[in-house]
């Protein structure tokens, strides 16, 4: 196990730098001058030469993309251009909000897509399959950004049940986390309704029936806790799904979190919070998705990593 | 002998052509597999829907819809403005007649691009393994760590907003699944006695892919590339909800959407109806995507 665990996180690490690697050649592919953008249209051609030089952006490539990577490997991801705070300051007063929103939105998908899923698979070929099935579909196919502004005009305009925006009030929490939870409730319900029904087909459920245990022990003891290994994967893909549908609900709620701060920071050219904001989303989803792989091991004893 | 006689009395000869009357009944089957689908056929009759409208676009409407008129904004709709009209004075039915176009045009280029540049990748590396499997497979390792519609926007941010640049951008984050899609059933084709019997004979390796390792995926890469699809049209509309895609005065939903954002007090059908738009064809996408793979793959179900 231990020597699993050691090389499962060594071989994500070229993959952690790959993606700087590539954040980084992205961010200078951006047309324009970065420089100028920072000096402002009043500069000075003078001015536009110091703030280049400030910025190491007269260095040639290859020096600017070594001094990126030692600045990384000691955790500095460099200077906002539009604030002049540092990028991990910019990143870490959002953050909250993000994880906020990101841990309860994946209680909900969680607890209600496995509780439908499962039901949906007990009930096979009934009409409340068939409706868990279709809503399933239709989460999968909402745009979230979409889903966000319904239910502004249905529960903040008419009937001003909720705030439509903000982050100040408690009530204010309760459209964006839904809106958020839906793609990935649609993703676990679909995926556990689909392990539920392989594992009900199995051998040992079918001699457990036989032998007189209640239907209930059955389903809890011996077919859930064997269809909670495929979810469990699935809940780390949806972290995905998540924090993409972060950047979109942000921006619908006015949420003052790393997604909205990546979308303006793009519109204001601001490249050292882009490149930050990226790479610390990007870092987030490997680890997520390690942590999962790792549980997954732990959790399945037939799985036997050499 | 003649060669009447060697068409008809020669039973070997004939088996040739047995594979070809086997795909004309594969193909037959899974048309009537989906067909008893009728969420598939929900589907299809969505797209249809679509794809007459983005057809019969410049015949319903013969002006441009970007064409403005300022006094008009706002209007309800009407016998001239079937739907109204937005903040510009643009008609909303003839923008939404014309947005599907543009959706239908992104999404199948921008898949394109990842079956394109997916398959061959995906079939190389799991065919030849070794290095260029490993290389392929840390490329796609590095694409697959951006979550979501961050390898989009990302890009996008790179390149600079506009149809061109969103139809790279999508195409690009749809890379990574058909390379892990195609390099799988590589994998196993590779070690089949036919596909070594080929390379006995001598077929070169290019030859060997492209008529054996690629026909032989070919199930699960339709299925993807039919959700793909419905995936496509999702990023790039909301790269356009954002402001960060398609721009004015194209009129592509996820933009319209984003711009009628400002107006959601003023007038809310501005909102629903472009967001209504990009989730049927979602839908539809994803319908027939789930049907084909019912009727592909019988092993599900």
């Amino acid at each position: 196990m231990l020597t699993y665990i050691a090389r499962r996180v060594l071989v994500s690490i070229p993959t952690v730098f790959g993606v700087a690697t590539v954040i980084f050649l992205l961010v200078r592919l951006l047309p324009g001058d970065p420089a100028r953008v920072i000096a402002g249209v009043l500069a000075t051609p003078e001015d536009v030469d110091r703030i280049r030089h400030q910025f190491g952006l007269d260095q040639p490539l290859y020096v600017q993309y070594v001094t990126y990577i030692a600045h990384l490997l000691t955790g500095d991801l460099g200077i906002s251009t539009r604030t002049g705070e540092p990028v991990t300051q910019e990143i870490f007063s959002r953050l909250p909000y993000t994880m906020e929103l990101a841990v309860v939105s994946t209680v909900i998908a969680v607890t209600v897509g496995v509780t439908i899923g499962v039901l949906a698979a007990t009930r096979r070929g009934t009409v409340l399959d068939l409706l868990i099935s279709s809503l399933a579909v239709f989460g999968l196919s909402m745009p979230v950004y979409w889903l966000g502004l319904m239910l502004i005009i249905v529960l903040a305009i008419d009937i001003h049940a909720f705030p439509a925006a903000g982050a100040q009030d408690p009530l204010g929490f309760v459209l964006p986390s839904v809106t958020l939870a839906l793609f990935s409730l649609a993703l676990v319900a679909r995926q556990s309704r689909s392990a539920m029904l392989e594992v009900l087909n199995q051998d040992f459920v079918r001699t457990a029936r036989a032998k007189g245990a209640p239907l209930r022990t059955v389903l809890v003891k011996h077919a859930l806790r064997n269809a909670l290994l495929p979810v469990v994967t699935v809940i780390g893909l949806q972290f995905g799904a998540l924090i993409g549908g972060a950047v979109l609900t942000e921006t619908v709620f006015s949420w003052p979190g790393v997604g909205r701060l990546l979308v303006d920071s793009i519109f204001s050219r601001d490249y050292p919070v882009v490149q930050g904001v990226v790479l610390m989303l990007a870092v987030s989803f490997i680890f997520v998705n390690l942590l999962v792989d790792l549980l997954y091991a732990y959790v399945d004893p037939r799985i036997r990593y050499s | 002998m003649s060669i009447r006689a060697l068409d008809t009395a020669e039973p070997g000869l004939r088996d040739l052509t047995a594979p070809e009357v086997g795909a004309e009944t594969a193909r037959g089957r899974i048309w009537s597999k989906l067909r008893r689908s009728p969420s598939a056929m929900v589907g299809l009759a969505i797209l249809c829907v679509y794809v007459g409208l983005a057809l019969a676009g410049p015949l319903v409407a013969p002006f441009d819809p970007g064409h403005d008129i300022l006094r008009d904004q706002f209007l309800t709709p009407s016998v001239h403005h079937f739907l109204g009209t937005d903040d510009l004075g643009r008609d909303e039915f003839l923008m939404l007649v014309y947005g599907a176009r543009y959706t239908l045009y992104l999404g199948f280029l921008a898949v394109a691009i990842g079956l394109a540049v997916g398959l061959p990748l995906g079939a190389a590396s799991g065919y030849f393994g070794g290095w260029v499997d490993l290389l392929v497979q840390r490329f796609t390792d590095v694409l697959l760590s951006f979550p979501g519609i961050l390898l989009a926007l990302a890009l996008v941010a790179g390149l600079g907003v506009g149809l061109r640049n969103v139809i790279i951008a999508v195409g690009i984050s749809s890379i990574p699944i058909f390379i892990r899609l195609v390099r799988a059933s590589a994998l196993s084709i590779r070690e089949l006695p036919y596909v070594e019997a080929a390379r006995a004979l001598g077929v070169p390796n290019w030859l060997i892919l492209l008529r054996h390792v690629l026909p032989n995926s070919l199930a699960p890469v339709i299925v993807q590339a039919t959700l793909q699809l419905g995936a496509a049209i999702l990023v790039a509309a909301g790269l356009g909800f954002l402001g960060l895609g398609v721009q004015k005065p194209t009129p592509e939903w996820g933009s319209m959407l984003g711009e009628a954002r400002t107006y959601i007090f003023t007038d809310a059908s501005l909102v629903t109806l472009p967001g209504l738009a990009i989730f049927g064809a979602v839908l539809a996408f994803n319908l027939v995507g789930d049907g084909l793979r019912d009727a592909l793959d019988p092993r599900l179900k």
